[in-house]
């Protein structure tokens, strides 16, 4: 029996660094190809020497897909192309195609730039890897190699984030990358169709997790922003460039404009006006509502909100400002953070979710004294408030979406253990099927039952409705007879006539013979006839052919009479019959 | 396996594809040309239009003044126009189980089809094609309801009637199928029916047919359709372009392997080559504004018109333009300005390539920014009191039988300084000017169709080796008014299959298999056996 083989050398019962391999059908295929944040050594990047020693990996992948452009999930991408060595194609979506490079300049600015270190992909890797990648559209179906298909779906999540249904023969994989079963304020929610997966590897970031309204929590977001700004306070929201942000933005631009606000908004320089480019040109990637209003009002245009200075972080007064990263782990939201860490008037909105080791996930679990470079401490004395705002599905909506696919077994990843466990539990139980969360280095095989494809001619089938009505009949089984040949790798139901043609083999026929031997005193000819008159009396309802060659044929059995050397009253009846002509008469007779 | 050709125009087609038990309509193209026997609709009081003469058959004894007028020698229908419709007996529409969509202009009829007929089905099309399709309904709704005539004229249609009239009404065919437009609740209707596909999806049809369209290469999201089972496969090939223009190039090599390819929609101007026809386009629309005169391009409001504007950007400041107002006037200028910049995913290499930096696409975006091209949804409001001359107007119906540019006819029609520059296919130029003769203004006729010609057609059916080609039989046999040319019509071995409206033709399919499946459980014991 097939199977499938799903490994993943990151993401495994762990969020960050996700990369997934497959084996389906004979082909190898990598599911993105992430960095981790929470690591500065080896950690950070996937351990390709899983896949080959020394050796090129193009000799051992298909192809490489990326779901979204967040450097969790494609922040390896030059290191595995340009560095380990991959030459393969890269399939990933169009706005991914456009944004994922600027994130990962951006990235390799600060860790080499800023950090000073060595042994990093350049920007010409950044540009040659880019060249490699192959853009995506939606329900395309793309043919990889002949037998290899993928076809992606909207997946919400960030602009252009995509899940992707991979297909060889009738085997199936869907990977969903990060996705969002509730449309916000920028976005709308994935779906998929139908498909009936052999496995739907799915993310679990919020396993455990059943999350309140979107309003409640919007609500409180600006409830908590407003009072800090009353009370003279410094806002510092750290976010990706794209995605969260974006939200926010709206959300904010609207609130000061219904409250007639009018301390600043800041959006940290740089990458921020270019996104907004990117949401205005992908609009078709956002959800509805902006869709159908963008030719009267782009939700993009943003009245209130304007480009952060550095300098401005001393300025006197409230304000609010948007810097990246998300997980406070470098950069500009890290330098305002320690300027504004000192004082409880202030207040930092965490939005997203942190991995271990980002100061993000410190103070978010309550530390309050944190280790900086060179063995100083910062005291942290502003308020920390977490809101969960990054579009994950939560365990309603990862329930919902296997409703929608109707997998035949269920896989994990981008979670953490302990919930997975339980969503696992919840799956099984639910849905009766095997769930799977394997480790990273983990393998998990799962065997598939695929059918088989035939080609029927179309004589044999024309023939077996002449012979039985047509077909298919589903509540009346039926024999047919046929030639199943194998010929370059595909199926054919030939008639057996055909059969021996297409093979140049010659015809033997099968006959059962047998002698009977009588006593007449007639010439040979006339017992014959005497026969021939005799059976045809006896047979009413057969044909029966008495034939000038001194044969006489009922159906298709064949008499002959001939005498015996020793006595020519002893006549000998030769009788023939073929095999098919025992069925026929079997069945006659039932 | 059967074809119903219910359209007889070549590039506005409506055919029905029967194969394996799904009834499958390609295209619901609407033939606008009708519209010419008709007079134009002013948008404001025209005393010209207004005072003609009614028309009396000379011996007097059919009088039809009330719904025909005489109007520069000719016999025009006072009514609001009406348009040909694909024919609605030859088969049941409501058995209809598909409907499939080449490009945006090849639409037009869907309201008409999907409304009122029973029918129940699903129509696809690429995202592009549903979005501008829609704008191009609301313009064409627009332009009628804005000028509302009350009355409508039935009695020149009459048979007995009809064969007294002066041409070209006398010879004017199916009259009792014209239709008034539909209505903006009407394209909402049909238009909700509509389900979006991406280029190479593969669509399941009731688990007999797949469809899946390709790009065609002629507009934003313009496809060509492959319809196969697992061993037939029928390619429609439909308003196809090998230029490079804005859309993304054209896919030839999934076409392979076709038993029947059905090709409609080859260019209407075999002899005019489009990059030709843009630089006289370019040079008479300098040369008149030079000159102190105003140019009018009538024009759909999608399409050519993004290319137009394009090779303006880069002519305007050599050719010392740059203080010459453009102006686009339609109901949905800005939405279809606004629409084109949208669809990187749709567009050819280079302007995707624009859109990852990120900039616009197009480059009438700067157009805009710098004011140079200014946009209005009607010559009333803001346009009348910010309007410059000389100037150009991009403008439509390119019939000139409705829209603002009826306005810029009678405006601009009686100085010679003024040129209309025609660059839309679609109309006979001397017919869409009849009713506005006689005109002092240059008429200069620059017709861009950038859709397959003979000679690219008959390379690419060299390349992709059709068994049959199915075709409208104006393509089988050399223009009417070039019957010397035989390098302006298919020669194909075997001869394609020509239709015509009504014709019904049985398509030859040499079907030897099928496919089954052999459930795992079984294939094993064959395996051991």
């Amino acid at each position: 029996m097939p199977e499938i083989k799903v490994t993943p050398l990151g993401a495994g019962q762990d969020v960050g660094r996700s990369c997934i391999l497959v084996s389906i059908g004979g082909k190898n295929i990598m599911l993105d190809c992430g960095m981790h944040m929470g690591y500065n050594d080896d950690r950070r990047f996937p351990d390709f020497s899983y896949i080959t020693q020394n050796g090129r990996l193009t000799d051992f992948l298909d192809c490489l897909i990326i779901s979204h452009f967040h450097l969790d999930h494609c922040g390896a991408l030059p290191y595995m192309s340009e560095m380990v060595g991959y030459d393969g194609p890269i399939y990933m979506t169009h706005p991914t195609k456009a944004i994922c490079p600027i994130l990962l300049e951006d990235f390799r600015k600060i860790t080499v730039d800023k950090k000073g270190e060595t042994n990093f992909f350049t920007s010409q890797m950044i540009k040659d890897c880019m060249k490699k990648v192959i853009p995506l559209n939606l329900h395309q179906t793309v043919q990889v190699d002949d037998e290899l298909e993928i076809k992606a779906y909207y997946a919400g999540h960030v602009l252009g984030a995509a899940m992707v249904h991979i297909k060889v023969g009738s085997e199936s994989v869907v990977y969903t990358g990060d996705y969002n079963m509730t449309p916000d304020r920028h976005l709308g929610a994935a779906w998929i169709d139908k498909c009936r997966p052999d496995i739907l590897i799915s993310e679990s970031t919020y396993a455990t997790t059943i999350r309140d309204s979107k309003r409640c929590r919007e609500r409180d977001f600006l409830k908590k922003v407003h009072e800090s700004i009353e009370r003279g306070g410094k806002v510092l929201i750290p976010v990706f460039a794209l995605g969260r942000a974006q939200e926010l933005c709206i959300l904010l631009e609207t609130f000061w404009e219904r409250m007639n606000l009018k301390a600043p908004i800041y959006f940290s320089t740089g990458l921020t006006e270019k996104a907004n480019h990117y949401y205005k040109l992908f609009i078709t990637w956002t959800n509805q509502k902006i869709r159908k209003t963008f030719v009267q009002r782009n939700m993009f245009e943003f009245k209130h909100i304007k480009a952060f200075d550095r300098s401005y972080a001393d300025n006197p007064g409230p304000m609010v400002v948007f810097a990246t990263p998300g997980m406070l782990h470098a950069g500009q939201s890290l330098q305002i953070f320690k300027k504004w860490a000192g004082n409880e008037k202030n207040m930092v909105i965490m939005p997203g979710y942190c991995v271990q080791g980002t100061i993000g996930h410190k103070i978010l679990n309550g530390q309050r004294k944190l280790e900086m470079e060179g063995r100083a401490t910062l005291d942290v004395k502003l308020q920390v408030e977490y809101m969960s705002f990054s579009a994950h599905a939560d365990a309603k909506g990862i329930m919902q979406l296997i409703r929608m696919a109707e997998p035949r077994n269920m896989l994990l990843v981008h979670g953490e253990a302990v919930k997975m466990e339980f969503l696992k539990g919840k799956i099984e139980q639910e849905f009766s099927i095997d769930c799977y969360m394997p480790a990273n280095g983990e393998t998990t095989t799962v065997t598939t039952n695929p059918s088989v494809p035939v080609d029927i001619s179309l004589n044999l089938l024309k023939r077996e409705m002449a012979l039985g009505g047509p077909l298919p009949d589903p509540k009346k089984p039926r024999t047919m007879h046929g030639t199943l040949i194998m010929k370059e790798n595909s199926l054919k139901l030939v008639s057996s006539e055909q059969a021996l043609k297409e093979l140049g083999l010659n015809e033997h026929q099968l006959r059962f013979t047998c002698h009977v031997q009588l006593q007449d005193p007639h010439s040979d000819a006339d017992t014959l006839h005497r026969i021939y008159t005799h059976l045809k009396s006896v047979l009413k309802g057969y044909t029966i052919q008495h034939l000038p060659d001194g044969t006489v044929i009922v159906e298709s059995i064949v008499i002959k009479v001939s005498s015996s050397a020793e006595d020519s009253n002893t006549k000998v009846l030769l009788l023939s019959w073929s095999y098919q002509e025992v069925l026929n008469i079997l069945k006659r007779s039932k | 396996m059967k074809l119903y050709c219910l359209s007889g125009h070549p590039t506005l087609p409506c055919n029905v594809l029967k194969f394996k038990s799904t009834t499958i309509m390609l295209d619901c193209g609407l033939d606008t040309t009708s519209v010419l026997n008709f007079l134009p609709l002013p948008l404001v009081h025209s005393p010209r239009l207004s005072k003609l003469p009614g028309w009396v058959s000379k011996d007097g004894t059919i009088n039809l003044e009330k719904e025909l007028k005489e109007c520069a020698g000719r016999v025009f229908v006072d009514a609001q126009p009406e348009f040909c419709l694909p024919e609605r007996e030859l088969l049941d529409l409501s058995t209809i189980d598909v409907i499939l969509i080449s490009n945006y202009h090849c639409m037009m009829a869907l309201p008409y089809i999907t409304e009122h007929t029973g029918f129940t089905g699903t129509v696809y099309a690429t995202e592009p094609t549903l979005q501008i399709g829609r704008l191009l309904m609301e313009e064409l709704v627009n332009f009628m309801e804005r000028v509302p005539k009350a009355q409508s004229a039935t009695s020149w249609k009459n048979k007995e009637i009809q064969r007294m009239l002066p041409g070209p009404l006398k010879d004017a065919v199916d009259v009792w199928m014209w239709k008034r437009c539909y209505s903006m609740q009407e394209v909402n209707s049909a238009l909700s029916k509509v389900q979006l596909v991406g280029y190479s999806q593969k669509v399941e049809l009731f688990g007999a047919v797949q469809v899946s369209p390709l790009s065609s290469g002629y507009s934003l999201g313009s496809s060509n359709w492959i319809i196969q089972s697992h061993h037939e496969k029928v390619s429609y090939v439909s308003g196809s372009s090998l230029l490079t223009t804005h859309p993304q190039p054209m896919d030839q090599s999934s076409l392979k392997n076709s038993d029947v390819l059905i090709l409609t929609g080859l260019t209407q101007m075999p002899t005019a080559n489009p990059d030709g026809m843009l630089g006289e386009f370019c040079s008479n629309l300098a040369m008149t504004i030079r000159a102190g005169g105003n140019v009018l391009v009538p024009c759909y409001s999608s399409g050519v018109i993004y290319d137009l504007l394009e090779c303006l950007y880069q002519f305007i400041e050599s050719a010392n333009l740059g203080t010459t107002p453009f102006y686009f006037i339609s109901p949905i200028a800005n939405s279809s300005l606004e629409f084109s910049q949208i669809f990187a995913e749709w567009l050819c290499h280079n302007k995707q390539t624009k859109v990852y930096l990120p900039e616009p696409p197009f480059p009438h975006a700067e157009l805009i920014q710098t004011n140079k091209l200014k946009h209005y949804p009607s010559i009333h409001g803001d346009f009348s009191s910010e309007f410059r001359q000389p100037c150009v107007v991009f403008t439509g119906h390119p019939s000139l039988r409705f829209g603002d540019v009826v306005h810029f006819m009678e405006l601009w029609g009686k100085s010679s300084l003024n040129t209309i520059i025609f660059t839309e296919p679609d109309f006979s130029y001397l017919d869409a000017l009849a009713p506005y003769q006689p005109l002092a203004m240059k008429c200069v006729y620059c017709p861009i169709d950038t859709r397959l010609n003979f000679h690219q057609v008959s390379k690419l059916l060299k390349e992709v080796q059709p068994l049959h080609v199915v075709c409208p039989e104006q393509y089988t046999q050399p223009p009417l008014t070039q019957s010397h040319r035989s390098d302006l019509m298919l020669e194909l071995q075997p001869p394609p299959m020509p239709y015509r409206r009504c014709s019904v033709l049985n398509l030859p399919f040499r079907r030897r298999y099928e496919r089954i499946y052999i459930l795992p459980e079984c294939a094993v014991i064959v395996a051991l056996t």
